[in-house]
């Protein structure tokens, strides 16, 4: 009875995330096909009333939130099965479907204040799912977390306050519109540095990192699976949204030297990020560290402030979910056979786990950017809008970090392919299905999206391109 | 002018109290205690801002058309909500970690984890924690 309970929980879990992921994809094909929809929440007109607001930015953003936590679904049946206990099962999902919808709030929403309010769902459904790791570290890992989240947050909440005593209004587009007028007081400078720390900590840009590698080394691994893919991003939309929309790019690039400021953050997160990774024998450890110095590449797009330095952050945001989460999901098909992730563990595993290793092999190379592979497609778009802006210094740095990501990907494959197994793991099978199909899909989608990149680059220009046009920066 | 932005000194103050507690404390509970400070302070703000001058509660009356704004007061409610949701997740992680670690205090907690981190591993691999 209780196994059966499980597994319709987990059934109705299922539904209702590939229901939303079927419902983004249909919203992203109209929003591109006919501009941006605007919904009024309880028919109040917009300044007053909030509205869900979707434009190419946010659609591009539900889909892959909805998209990856559908496929990480697929494969939480069974490995939750292994790692929590049969009572909390129906929790565990009731916890996951909440911190989904925080998500998929705060990208649609156009109303300043709901962002923190959704954010804050899904912040505390995530800490209780960290929590339910059965290390105890994960405890303390939710415990930090959890305070460097909330004083995130309360950040933003200030922010908009400030914003809200200024113009009077918490609609992002109105906001937008009325915040020029007001932009050279002391106090919109503060609600934007307020803003902007906050969000920052959420993301876990270097040196805000701090909650991040405990809080994903020592989570359920479907659990860091789905954050790993979801929830940074999400933060990063926030730092779009509130930079190039709600502020606009000329008050947040040239007011302030944020330019500099995220490059060099942007640069500092990928050596500190990539270097640590090196010297982490936990493989969930070093996946951890990798996401820190991949946000680096992210923020570094975003600083470049042109369209296509936008696209390259956005595309990259697209790519680093496929990436991590088939790395991750892969990690936990490892999990379940060997109940470790200790790389000395890992020994043999390319015989043993065939199909689980190359899937790790493939995403690894990804991460590093090997061509025809997604990884490849977003640092090429980096480098170019590096290029066209003439700053070479920092394309070679880049490159330099890519090589950095080749030397912790090849840790584990030398353990996996070229070192004996071990005595204890000799009778170690493959993943089971249930595993095997998420992961293949994403390593799929990762080789496919690498050599047919119409969808995703034209979408991640267009909505950049649209971004900066509102802002009358390029010429239709 | 100093005492015109009365309320504001109270909210900075608050604000500061509170994140030092929360960074300078090593006791967990009593980080829980410096975070309620820290986002109170934060209410207080956006109920001073909604303070219009010689208005009243934002209750219709007869006789009176100076009101407070409603809308800064109706926002915190929500705040105050999550503040909630946020203290008793922390205080009920608290009491799990007493169980684990059998001590609340930070110094502990990250010396039993590094001693944890040297051991050798984790898990037995076919072993079933539960």
């Amino acid at each position: 009875m209780l196994l059966s309970r499980a597994r319709l929980v987990w059934l109705f879990a299922l539904i209702v995330s590939g229901l939303s992921f079927i419902v983004s994809a249909l919203l992203l094909q109209q929003v591109l096909m006919s501009g941006t929809i605007i919904y009024e929440l309880g028919g109040w007109d917009a300044p007053w009333g909030i509205e869900y607001r979707i434009d190419k930015l946010n659609g591009f953003l539900l889909l892959i939130i909805s998209a990856m936590s559908t496929l990480v679904l697929f494969a939480a049946q069974t490995s939750i099965n292994k790692e929590i206990p049969a009572e909390k099962h129906t929790h565990f999902y009731i916890l996951y479907l909440l911190s989904l919808t925080g998500m998929l709030g705060v990208v649609v929403t156009g109303d300043a204040f709901n962002v923190f309010v959704f954010l804050e769902i899904s912040s505390l459904s995530s800490y209780a799912l960290i929590a339910l790791g059965k290390d105890r570290r994960a405890l303390w890992a939710a415990y930090q977390y959890l305070i460097l989240g909330t004083i995130g947050a309360t950040f933003i909440l200030i922010g908009i306050g400030l914003m809200y005593q200024m113009t009077g209004t918490l609609n992002m587009a109105d906001l937008a519109a009325r915040l020029p007028e007001v932009a050279q007081t002391k106090t919109v400078l503060t609600a934007f540095a307020f803003v902007i720390t906050g969000v920052c900590l959420k993301l876990a840009l270097f040196p805000l990192h701090l909650w991040l590698p405990n809080a994903y080394t020592y989570a359920p691994s479907i659990v860091t699976a789905f954050l790993a893919a979801t929830a940074t991003k999400v933060a990063f939309y926030l730092l779009i949204r509130f930079t190039y929309s709600v502020f606009g790019v000329s008050f947040s690039f040239t007011t302030l030297p944020l330019q500099f400021l995220f490059m060099t953050l942007g640069l500092l997160g990928i050596f500190v990020g990539s270097i640590a990774a090196i010297f982490q024998t936990n493989v969930k450890q070093i996946f951890a560290y990798s996401s820190i110095a991949q946000i680096g590449y992210m923020v570094i797009g975003f600083s470049i402030s042109s369209v296509t330095g936008l696209t390259a952050a956005l595309l990259h945001i697209f790519n680093h979910a496929l990436m991590k989460g088939a790395l991750f999901l892969a990690l936990g098909a490892v999990v379940y056979r060997i109940g470790s992730v200790q790389i000395n563990q890992f020994q043999g595993l390319g015989q043993q786990m065939p199909l689980t290793m190359a899937a790790i092999l493939v995403a690894g190379l990804s991460l590093i950017g090997m061509p025809l592979t997604v990884g490849f497609v977003s640092k090429w778009y980096l480098l170019s809008a590096l290029i066209e802006k003439g700053w070479w210094p920092v394309a070679v740095l880049i490159l330099i970090g890519s090589l950095l990501t080749l030397v912790y990907v090849w840790k584990i494959i030398e353990a996996a392919y070229f070192k004996p197994s071990l005595s204890t793991n000799s009778t170690v099978n493959e993943a089971p299905l249930a595993f095997l199909i998420p992961i293949w899909l994403l390593v799929i989608a990762n080789i496919y999206f690498g050599i047919d990149t119409r969808l995703s680059v034209e979408v991640a220009h267009s909505a950049s391109e649209s971004l900066l046009q509102a802002q009358g920066l390029v010429i239709p | 002018m100093l005492m015109g932005l009365f309320n504001h000194w109270i909210v900075v103050v608050l604000m500061m109290i509170g994140l030092y507690i929360v960074i300078a404390h090593g006791n967990l509970i009593k980080k829980i205690v410096g975070l309620t400070i820290f986002q109170t302070s934060v209410f207080i703000f956006y109920i001073s801002m909604a303070k219009v001058d010689g208005g009243t509660a934002p209750i219709l009356m007869a006789n009176v058309s100076q009101y407070a704004n409603p809308l800064p007061h109706v926002l915190i409610l929500t705040a105050i909500v999550v503040g909630i949701a946020t203290t008793a997740l922390a205080l009920a992680l608290t009491i799990r970690i007493k169980e684990a670690y059998n001590s609340i205090e930070e110094e502990s907690i990250q010396e039993q984890n590094k001693k944890q981190a040297s051991e050798p591993d984790e898990l037995d691999p076919r072993s079933d924690p539960y």
